[in-house]
């Protein structure tokens, strides 16, 4: 959830230029161009201090909005397809798996950009290309002005300063024969940014305490943490590069309930204490929406709708939000007993092999005979800052265009 | 009618050199006919090892000690032999497990296993069995039946197998039906699909429906009473609409505000719990969840508190969640 006043931006936050820079506002087709960011953020590239003063006051009117308009990272039509590939001796390429097929996306710098979808959307593939974790196979993703996909190897380990990951299990994504000392100081060493042990230390200390762990759990293992714990950790080792951007997939949704929240929050109080950036990928809907500014909903390789968290919960538009909106079971028996599910009939179709035209009309219970089928939809404003890629997204919210009988069930 | 009455199941791991595990203790609940229950917790609360004692699924040696009374309709379960049990299971009580790959058999063709419940306990053979088994995953909602049947688990969605599952589970319309966190592998529009057709199964069959879950969401839309399960106890036990309402356990209500709900005001912070679930005391002596307790005593540290009756409810607590703020509770979100 943004907080509005005094979240700390980047340097030199030339917001306030009236541009949506954060709203994806061009259709999959228009791949590549970014240059209007690079324009700006021309010299930004190697800006060693990257904490920029707290509650600057060029930042206040944005702030005030809800969301900075001032970008961090864009892609623009970024894809990952993946070889489907068949032979024993000879290996031929028989198909691709478009796991991203076309995305734009501009994560507001300091705002968190919350990314939806069900499993198997691409919504995963999507953030690791972002680093670069995996190579994206057309596209073009800046950060700041520098060119990210044609970094060469060790400039790409040093922009990855910049570029953090926290993944969903921390158990998996620990080492369990290193003491969560070593883990932390790994990156201070890799990338040399603390010199000599003793501060290494210090340093490590300081990330436990950040992240509200004791300083003895230092000398500990992986394994003697709690689930809940052993997220911090994987927090802290994110943040220990001071870096601009984090990436977490899925991050509280290996975690019980009762510890979901603790973890949201710190989360949230990171970000407004060291200025980051977030991309949060999750599927649980709730999470998303209560702590993203901009939220994106994927299906099947694309963005199908893309707005701020507020109006895409207050006013879903695209078919496909509505239902899985409606999915979400809510935890009081009146507003159960009395709503309206939506139930999509079905599966996810094959990434390998999309459906025509809408990519999600073999499964939309508004679907129509015209258009669906042969017309891709691309994202357009629908409302202001609220773009849909969909065909009938003005007819269906005005109840022109209702959905099948079959699939509304109450 | 009661169906199932379980009276002070405690369920003790033991191992030689280790403390005991009391992974369930002194739980007390009861199903009627028809009826859905919720049985709700953290990892760990004992509620999966209460659906297996009750299946008598729990290995039969030294280091497992089952105590207390299991009877279904006036059969002791946890006494019976095994031969009497086998017929029992699957027929009269039935049970759909979390992970759906894992509780298929991957070598084994799905109509083979789907026709093997019928076999056993419907005695049909060959080709009625094979029509009755497409008819059971037509009525779940598996399209194109016939070829499916001739089809692995590998080869079916997520949400397939968990039909398939069910199609199992209700193949013999049991008079009681256990779903271990039936949707919790599965995405929101799968759950919802998943979760429409047991609430149709417990309408049209009449099957009692016991709901083990962590999700209060999933609660609130299908079950007629809820118990919320805490290191093993019941802490609280209620009819839905004065759970959610005016909860008032500590632990009800925070989990409650622990959560983020797609409808909640904008802006309202997170609650979290503090602690993790496993900072536990023994019940034995204390209340085992006085240390993540905002409201925890003196007494709560050295007394056991009993589940008594407290109006509409049963609660263990000392310090329960005054009424008036356990309504404020519980309408916190819906001001909208």
């Amino acid at each position: 959830m943004s907080s509005p006043e005094g979240r700390p931006t980047g340097p030199g936050s030339a917001v306030g230029d009236g541009e949506r820079d954060w709203l994806g506002d061009a259709g999959p087709e228009t791949a590549g161009a970014p240059d209007r960011d690079l324009a700006r953020a021309g010299s930004r590239g190697d800006d060693p201090d990257p904490q920029g003063p707290i509650g600057t006051t060029a930042a206040e009117g944005a702030a005030h909005a809800g969301v900075s308009t001032d970008v961090l990272l864009s892609a623009r039509g970024l894809e990952v397809h993946f070889p489907i590939r068949h032979g024993v001796i000879i290996e031929r390429t028989i198909g691709q798996v478009r796991a991203v097929d076309g995305v734009d996306l501009d994560l507001p710098r300091g705002g968190t950009y919350g990314l939806v979808g069900e499993s198997g959307c691409g919504k995963s593939t999507l953030g690791r290309a972002l680093l670069r974790l995996v190579e994206p196979t057309a596209g073009a993703v800046t950060m700041d002005g520098v060119d990210i996909l044609a970094l060469k190897a060790e400039a790409m380990r040093r922009q990855r300063r910049r570029m953090q990951m926290v993944f969903q299990d921390p158990l998996s994504s620990l080492d369990p024969r290193q003491s969560v000392e070593s883990i932390l100081a790994e990156p201070l060493r890799t990338h040399d940014v603390v010199k000599g042990g003793p501060a290494r230390q210090a340093r490590v200390r300081e990330l436990l305490d950040t992240v509200g762990l004791p300083a003895s759990a230092a000398a500990r293992y992986p394994h003697e943490f709690s689930g809940g714990q052993r997220q911090r950790i994987g927090i802290a080792r994110a943040i220990a590069l001071e870096p601009d951007l984090i990436v977490a997939d899925e991050p509280v949704s290996a975690l019980d309930v009762s510890i979901q929240a603790q973890i949201v929050n710190l989360l949230e109080e990171l970000q407004e204490r060291l200025g980051l950036t977030y991309l949060v990928i999750a599927h649980d809907l709730a999470v998303v929406r209560h702590i993203s500014d901009v939220v994106g909903v994927m299906y099947l390789g694309v963005v199908v709708e893309q707005t701020s968290s507020r109006r895409l919960y207050a006013e879903p538009l695209h078919p496909y939000t509505r239902a899985l909106m409606s999915a979400v079971p809510i935890p009081d028996p009146d507003v159960e007993d009395t709503r309206q599910r939506i139930l999509l009939s079905g599966d996810l179709p094959s990434p390998a092999n999309p459906p025509s035209g809408c990519r999600f009309r073999t499964r939309c219970p508004w679907v129509q005979e015209t258009r669906c089928a042969d017309e891709v939809p691309v994202l357009r404003e629908v409302r202001p800052d609220h773009v849909v890629a969909c065909h009938w997204a003005e007819e269906i919210d005005s109840g022109l265009i209702r959905p099948k009988a079959e699939a509304v069930v109450s | 009618m009661t169906l199932l009455e379980v009276e002070d199941l405690a369920v003790r791991f033991t191992r030689r050199d280790r403390r005991d595990v009391r992974a369930v203790d002194g739980v007390t609940l009861s199903v009627d006919a028809g009826e859905t229950l919720g049985l709700v917790g953290e990892s760990g609360s004992g509620k999966s090892v209460t659906s297996l004692a009750i299946m008598g699924l729990l290995p039969r040696k030294s280091g497992v000690k089952i105590g207390g009374k299991v009877t279904f309709e006036g059969r002791s379960l946890l006494t019976m032999r095994d031969d009497d049990l086998r017929d029992v299971r699957g027929r009269e009580i039935a049970m759909i497990f979390q992970d759906p790959l894992s509780s298929l058999n991957p070598v084994i063709p799905i109509g083979v296993q789907v026709t093997e419940v019928l076999v056993r306990h419907r005695k049909l053979s060959g080709p009625d069995s094979r029509r009755e088994a497409a008819r059971l995953l037509d009525v779940v909602g598996i399209p194109d039946p016939d070829r499916r049947l001739k089809e692995y688990p590998y080869q079916l969605s997520g949400g397939m197998r968990q039909r398939a599952l069910v199609a199992m589970a209700v193949a013999c319309r049991p008079k009681l039906l256990i779903a271990d966190e039936p949707t919790t592998a599965l995405d929101v529009t799968i759950q919802a699909q998943i979760l429409e057709l047991l609430k149709e199964l417990v309408r049209e069959q009449g099957t009692a429906l016991m709901l083990i879950t962590h999700d209060l969401g999933v609660v609130a839309g299908l079950c007629d009473r809820v118990n919320v399960m805490y290191s093993g106890r019941i802490v609280e036990q209620a009819d839905r609409r004065t759970l959610f309402v005016s909860p008032r356990h500590p632990y009800t209500t925070g989990l409650l505000g622990s959560i983020p709900r797609l409808d909640s005001v904008e802006g309202s912070a997170l609650q979290p719990i503090p602690g993790s679930p496993t900072d536990t005391l023994p019940w034995s002596s204390a209340c085992a969840f006085a240390p993540r307790c905002t409201r925890s005593l003196e007494v709560c540290t050295t007394v056991t508190p009993e589940l008594e009756p407290d109006g509409p409810r049963w609660l263990r607590c000392h310090n329960p969640v005054p009424a008036e703020e356990a309504a404020a509770v519980g309408a916190e979100g819906r001001r909208e």
